[in-house]
């Protein structure tokens, strides 16, 4: 330990402004950054299950009509059948 | 079959002579980046201080960076005419490699913007009370060095020739790659006034020349076709 | 290695493998960090000569050598990119950029900060702070390049070249900016500049550099991840398995 207490910690030896600064900016920025990439995936998340919900939906309304071209046929039935 | 070993020298040939040919047509953009370069070497002393003694200290990095934006605002131009009258995409189609060919471009943009430069920045020197004894480095490094400006920058501007707005985005891809060239460059006037050798500057100076000119090319040519098959 | 190399092709396998992978990084990473945090800041013994001032070299080394190995491997990724047409390492490239161009801040911040105690100004043209500002500089044309393109393979393939252009010439810049520093400002103290370290110095910011090298890596694996949720949201795979983590 290089310090004799926690005031002295604190303080770095009259360098706290410095010292403080760097490490707490630092870790701010790394928070930041975490923070952001689980929104990031959470937002993504939802935008992919949003999105299967509405095809769906869409497939169960019309299902003869509103498949997309690279969708085989019997594999949307599935999803009619997994989705009810 | 095209012609087999003819074939490369002829298209180089005939690249040099058309972008000549229509480089001196407009004479205004060849001019530009001298009017600029003089422009600016003006605002100094008067943003400054006219005094000689401080101006001849800071003459040689001044003419450096200012010749080194003159050849900056000049790379724009570069690919851009024959980008928008499809004489790109010719290029591109030719038989002949395209690295070759984007030399060869390359080469008249020097011949027109940084040798005009470097043979103008003694003037300027004078102006700037540049000592005695540098005026010949000043010409030699800023001819040396703007070869490779031209090729580093030949790059960014082959990158950013298919963007609507290339030129503010072209200087921040282009100016980092600078900084080497300025520092030898500059140096290299600076130890020219302080007595101090000059041969490791340029010496340096032409090495990366060299590697701008062993590896450029290739670079120049993959962004040409990024830039042209969208 | 080229059935390794067919598998990277497959962002369904770089996702699977990546899930199990990414928790063991980001234990590591916590670890790490806070283990070299507690020893650096509290345990390390004062620089002789800059006092506690020097606990800053344990958050400024660590940043400015993840920045600039970022910046290779986005140049080697975007080389596999233009070689290999694998889109992975692509992607892998788009997410590492904003965190090269944060740890080139840090490490840019963090040596502002340090010059305070020790040169007495906030800004030295030192010439670790210069290269880092030009690092800087080379990150934003990278980000700003990928995203002047209306394509998106146009602005991955621009980015690619421009990065391996870039880290050509990260030693070019390197060493003529350490010349022209030593040229210019001969007697000056670079900050990180002397060996005097001792092991109990050493040993808390080889624990910080391992620990910022693992931060990066699980970050880069989750946002490759999203990266992957991002492009490939039309296809099967990535709706099914939206489905499956409800």
């Amino acid at each position: 330990m290089a310090f004799s207490s926690l005031n002295e910690f604190f303080a770095m030896g009259g360098h706290a402004v410095y010292v403080w600064a760097a490490w707490g900016v630092t870790a701010l920025l790394m928070l930041v950054i975490v923070w952001h990439a689980r929104q990031e995936r959470r937002q993504l998340l939802n935008v992919v299950k949003r999105r299967a919900r509405r095809e769906n939906a869409q497939r169960n309304a019309q299902p003869s009509h509103a498949q997309p071209l690279q969708e085989p046929v019997n594999s949307a039935q599935k999803d009619v059948h997994h989705d009810a | 079959m095209h012609a087999p070993q003819g074939g490369l020298m002829v298209a180089i040939k005939a690249t040099l002579k058309r972008d000549l040919t229509l480089m001196l047509r407009r004479r205004g953009e060849v001019l530009n980046p001298l009017v600029f370069f003089a422009l600016v070497i003006t605002l100094f002393p008067i943003g400054i201080s006219p005094d000689p003694e401080l101006l001849a200290s800071i003459a040689p990095g001044l003419l450096w960076v200012a010749a080194l934006l003159a050849a900056l605002l000049s790379l724009d131009s570069l690919f851009r005419s024959d980008y928008d009258d499809g004489s790109l995409e010719q290029l591109l189609l030719a038989p002949q490699p395209l690295a070759a060919l984007g030399l060869a471009k390359v080469a008249v943009h020097w011949l027109l913007t940084g040798l005009p430069l470097a043979l103008m920045a003694p003037l300027l020197g004078i102006m700037l009370s540049l000592p005695a004894g540098s005026y010949a480095v000043l010409a030699l490094s800023l001819a040396l060095g703007t070869a490779s400006l031209s090729l580093i920058g030949a790059i960014g501007a082959a990158l950013t020739v298919g963007l609507a707005r290339g030129g503010v985005l072209l200087s921040l891809l282009v100016l980092p790659l600078y900084i080497p060239v300025l520092i030898f460059g500059a140096g290299a006037v600076q130890a020219a006034i302080f007595g101090e050798g000059i041969a490791a500057h340029l010496a340096i100076l032409g090495a990366l020349l060299a590697l701008a000119l062993m590896l450029a090319p290739w670079a120049i040519a993959a962004s040409l076709r990024i830039s042209i098959n969208g | 290695m080229w059935a390794f190399i067919n598998k990277l092709r497959s962002p369904k396998w770089f996702y699977a493998i990546s899930a199990k992978l990414q928790p063991l990084f980001w234990v590591a990473a916590t670890l790490l960090l806070l283990v070299g945090t507690v020893w650096g800041l509290a345990f390390a013994p004062a620089d002789y000569q800059q006092g506690n001032s020097f606990r800053i070299i344990y958050v400024h080394v660590p940043a400015a050598f993840l920045a600039q190995s970022i910046f290779v491997s986005m140049a080697v990724s975007g080389l596999v990119f233009m070689v290999w047409k694998i889109k992975v390492a692509d992607m892998v490239a788009t997410v590492m950029a904003p965190l090269g161009a944060a740890m080139t801040f840090v490490a840019l911040f963090s040596g502002a900060v340090w010059g305070v105690p020790t040169w007495g100004t906030w800004w030295m043209w030192d010439a670790r702070l210069t290269s880092m500002l030009i690092l800087l500089f080379l990150y934003l044309g990278v980000i700003a390049l990928r995203g002047a393109f209306s394509s998106r393979d146009s602005g991955s393939r621009a980015a690619s070249v421009l990065a391996m252009v870039g880290v050509i010439n990260i030693p070019i810049i390197k060493y003529s900016v350490d010349w022209w520093y030593t040229l210019h400002q001969p007697a000056t103290f670079t900050i990180t500049g002397r060996a005097a370290m001792t092991m109990d110095m050493w040993a808390p910011l080889l624990i910080m550099v391992l620990g910022f090298y693992s931060f990066f890596i699980a970050l880069t694996l989750m946002r490759t991840r999203s990266e992957i949720l991002r492009r490939e949201a039309n296809k099967r795979w990535v709706r099914e398995l939206a489905e499956e983590t409800n």
